[in-house]
């Protein structure tokens, strides 16, 4: 009956939908105020009927139902309960599931929160969320039932890919899902700002608080990622450049755009069609990401199942979605009456460069992935776009960004001098060039990666450091704590893109590797550390069996470290992983992986030991920081409170 | 110890894992370029992964003949080549920057130059107002020399 329920559930959310994408609309465009006012509710209970969809579905995964087809087909009874619960979206209808979830999830945040906006706006917004919310809905439903039934129940089930037996996945796709999504409300607001034909600096401030969210989500969802792969691949690498990384990625940019674009409009009135352009085309990389990810027109080692009639479905939602909103905005672009002026060195400036930079990367990004499916569709020709291509030429586009970035930042609005900013600016250069000495003195003869990207994190840091100072001027370290939290936001946000460059290039310049064969008490020097291979001893875990090292790390003679990297085998699906050791600290991580037993009784040991990767979670981590902490800045309550709305009124908190 | 060795017979049956101890060479000159190749093929059977990461046995293959030609004395270049030859130009990461390809090389600068262009058109279209009506003309300019000379 619970399968029955969530199903019948689901059915009634597609038909609130459908009722919510209809008639606010019409009520918007006719001014019946009883039609307008509906939107609310109906946008609360379709994000309660699919709640309880999406509990019904949990209910069949934690309780072994195998007479449902999906839970026999990605669960098992001896799996830890964790991952029964994560299961519901390690397949491709849970997950899509929880992508509607969290698609009315923000719809009903939108009607709670909204609660200043223009009624007819609101009404638009929410119609628009809808519309997307039934298109998927009815994908669901008609492609993708998660409810459906077996005739005979087996006894048990098949089983998770082991892979994704791992806390990352109870993390990860929720946080990405909450990004991705997000992203829909800019797009809604983009839509109704089209239909009314008005954007102006309130509907930036409105718009702002979801983006930013949104935003925030998608760097914690993509960091989550990363860091998952890092640890379980089992030799630490955390990002590949593979279709699915990059459809998370081209959002992520385009958000990120669109978060500095909207200042302008909220600040100067000016940028406005480029604003809306760019919420509109960042929701359109989610739904290219969805349809990457679930068509399996790109193989990817992400990709679930695939199923081209799925495919075209979801092809067909991105078309109407995104071709209509172009569409609209060809025909509106121009009504878009944009007010301020600005020379062309000025923080307008900069942030326009910020955008050209920032959406041409994205199109990088984007041509690389889809160049061998247009190669083969044109020329027939099978090739492949990985890693180096996209190194080389991305990482140009960022390597401006960061020069850029600390001068843009303190430019004044309007017109600006380069040269005083950068007199201002002299400490953070003078910083960054002694640490680009240092590290150049320190690595010996290796690539100019590290010197480059050490020296362009530490211009980012001190840049930040500075921006902050100089807000403060002379009244001190008590103006600190009373600065807008928007500009400690801006300064930890980009503090962390700082870190996060060196982190990245000192890892991947200065990494040192050993495989070697290592029999029990062995003992081998890697960079400096003695490693011990101590002993290997078998255990059998809930639903694996293991196989766990046991090593001694020493350094001059001193205990470091025990760890004990594992390989498990699940039986179920006949499938091994490897659990890497790490010792973590702020300068270096020691990652140890143990293989194959060898034939003359040895192991195969992998040892890296890999500088500052700490760094590389604690950028993303300060990013997503900044987001929140800019989220919670007072002007956004206020822009509440000078509608008379109520104090509750926080967007998106 | 017998469920031990009944576990490592099965773990010999499964996958090997990437890199092996046993197909590292001597010579480290040589095994670092093997590696540095071994990241930009493509394992030809696998979705998405490169020789040197790949567990599947046909990359352990293809790092073992790559290995060969190299201690042969093949250059870095040949070696490719010779690996290209036999699996297509599937196998490179990084598709070589000629022909129709050269389309993938351009797009991203092309692109940045044609945003740049137009991102100063539109910063001067906006300024143009705020420069005030057009300059003086010669008959304008005397008329309020002689007024300022009153």
């Amino acid at each position: 009956m619970n399968a029955e329920f969530g199903h019948f559930a689901l059915i009634l959310a597609f038909a609130v939908a459908l009722y919510q994408m209809i008639v606010p609309m019409v009520g918007a465009a006719k001014g019946w105020s009883g039609w307008i006012d509906s939107a609310r509710p109906a946008a609360l209970a379709q994000f309660g009927l699919i709640a309880i969809s999406f509990a019904a579905l949990t209910i069949a995964f934690v309780t072994s139902d195998f007479s449902v087809r999906l839970v026999y087909a990605n669960s098992h009874t001896a799996k830890p309960m964790i991952y029964k619960i994560s299961g519901v979206w390690g397949n491709h209808e849970g997950s899509m599931l929880l992508w509607v979830l969290i698609l009315s999830l923000f719809g009903a945040a939108a009607a709670v929160f909204g609660t200043n906006l223009p009624p007819r706006l609101r009404a638009r917004v929410l119609s628009v969320q809808a519309a997307i919310g039934s298109a998927f809905l009815g994908f669901i439903l008609f492609t993708s039932n998660p409810f459906l039934r077996l005739d005979n129940p087996p006894f048990d089930g098949r089983d998770l890919n082991p892979l994704l037996q791992d806390p990352g996945l109870a993390l990860h796709p929720p946080f990405l899902y909450l990004g991705y999504v997000g992203l829909s409300v800019a797009f809604s607001f983009a839509v109704a700002a089209l239909i009314e034909g008005r954007v102006d600096a309130a509907w930036a401030r409105w718009v702002r608080p979801w983006t930013l969210a949104a935003w925030m989500f998608l760097t914690i969802g993509i960091a989550l990622g990363s860091w998952w792969a890092y640890y379980e691949l089992g030799w630490g690498g955390f990002w590949f450049w593979d279709p699915v990384e990059n459809a998370s990625f081209m959002p992520w940019l385009f958000a990120t755009a669109l978060l500095h674009s909207a200042i302008v409009v909220e600040k100067r009135e000016v940028l406005k069609s480029w604003t809306i352009l760019l919420a509109i085309l960042a929701f359109g990389f989610s739904l290219i990401g969805t349809f990457i990810v679930r068509s399996g027109i790109i193989t990817s080692v992400h990709s679930f199942a695939s199923d081209p009639e799925r495919g075209v479905f979801i092809l067909f939602i991105l078309a109407l979605f995104v071709g209509g909103a172009l569409m609209l905005f060809t025909f509106r672009a121009s009504s878009m009456q944009a007010k301020g002026v600005f020379a062309p060195v000025s923080r307008e400036g900069a942030l326009v460069l910020n955008n050209i930079l920032l959406a041409v990367s994205a199109f990088v990004v984007f041509i690389g992935t889809v160049w061998p499916l247009i190669a083969e569709l044109a020329w027939g020709r099978k090739l492949s776009v990985g890693a180096p291509f996209f190194e080389q030429a991305f990482t140009p586009f960022m390597i401006v960004l960061a020069i850029v970035l600390p001068i843009g930042a303190i430019l004044p609005w309007k017109r600006g001098k380069p040269g005083r900013a950068l007199r201002s600016l002299r400490g953070a250069l003078v910083f960054a060039f002694a640490v680009m000495a240092l590290v150049y003195a320190v690595s010996t003869g290796r690539s100019a990666l590290a010197v480059v990207g050490a020296g362009l994190g530490s211009w980012l840091i001190a840049g930040s450091v500075l921006d902050l100072w100089m807000r403060i001027g002379k009244s001190g370290l008590s103006r600190l704590l009373r600065l807008p939290r928007a500009d400690w936001g801006k300064a930890l946000a980009h503090g962390g893109l700082g870190v996060t460059f060196i982190g990245v290039s000192l890892l991947m310049a200065w990494q040192v590797e050993d495989i070697r064969v290592a029999r029990l008490g062995d003992t081998f020097n890697v960079a400096g550390y003695d490693i011990t291979l101590e002993a290997v001893d078998q255990h059998p875990g809930p639903n694996y069996d293991s196989i766990t090292a046991t090593m001694r790390i020493a350094r001059n003679g001193r205990e470091v470290a025990t760890l004990y990297p594992e390989k498990r085998v699940y039986p179920v699906q006949a499938m091994p992983t490897t659990e890497a050791a790490i010792a973590s600290d702020m300068f270096r991580d020691i990652y140890l992986v143990i293989g194959d037993p060898q034939q003359d009784g040895g192991w195969a040991v992998r040892s890296y030991i890999k500088p500052f990767a700490t760094w590389l979670w604690l950028g993303f981590s300060l990013m997503a920081l900044g987001g929140l902490v800019s989220l919670s800045d007072r002007r956004y309550r206020v822009a509440a409170g000078a509608r008379g709305a109520p104090a509750h009124a926080q967007p998106a908190e | 110890m017998r469920a031990l060795l009944l576990c490592l017979s099965l773990l010999l049956a499964l996958p090997a894992f990437a890199v092996q101890p046993d197909e590292v060479l001597d010579d480290p000159a040589l095994e670092s370029r093997a590696r540095a190749i071994s990241r930009v093929l493509r394992c030809p059977v696998c979705q998405g992964e490169n020789i040197d990461e790949s567990n599947a046995p046909i990359s352990r293959d293809l790092r073992l003949y790559l290995r060969e030609r190299l201690v042969a004395g093949d250059s870095d270049d040949h070696a490719v080549q010779a690996v290209v030859d036999r699996f297509g130009e599937y196998v490179l990461f990084q598709p070589p920057a000629r022909g129709v390809n050269l389309l993938l090389y351009l797009a991203g600068p092309g692109m940045a130059l044609l945003a740049l262009i137009l991102g100063i058109a539109f910063i001067r279209s906006r300024n143009r107002p705020e420069e005030g009506p057009a300059a003086l003309s010669a008959d304008e300019q005397a008329r309020l020399d002689r007024i300022m000379r009153d």
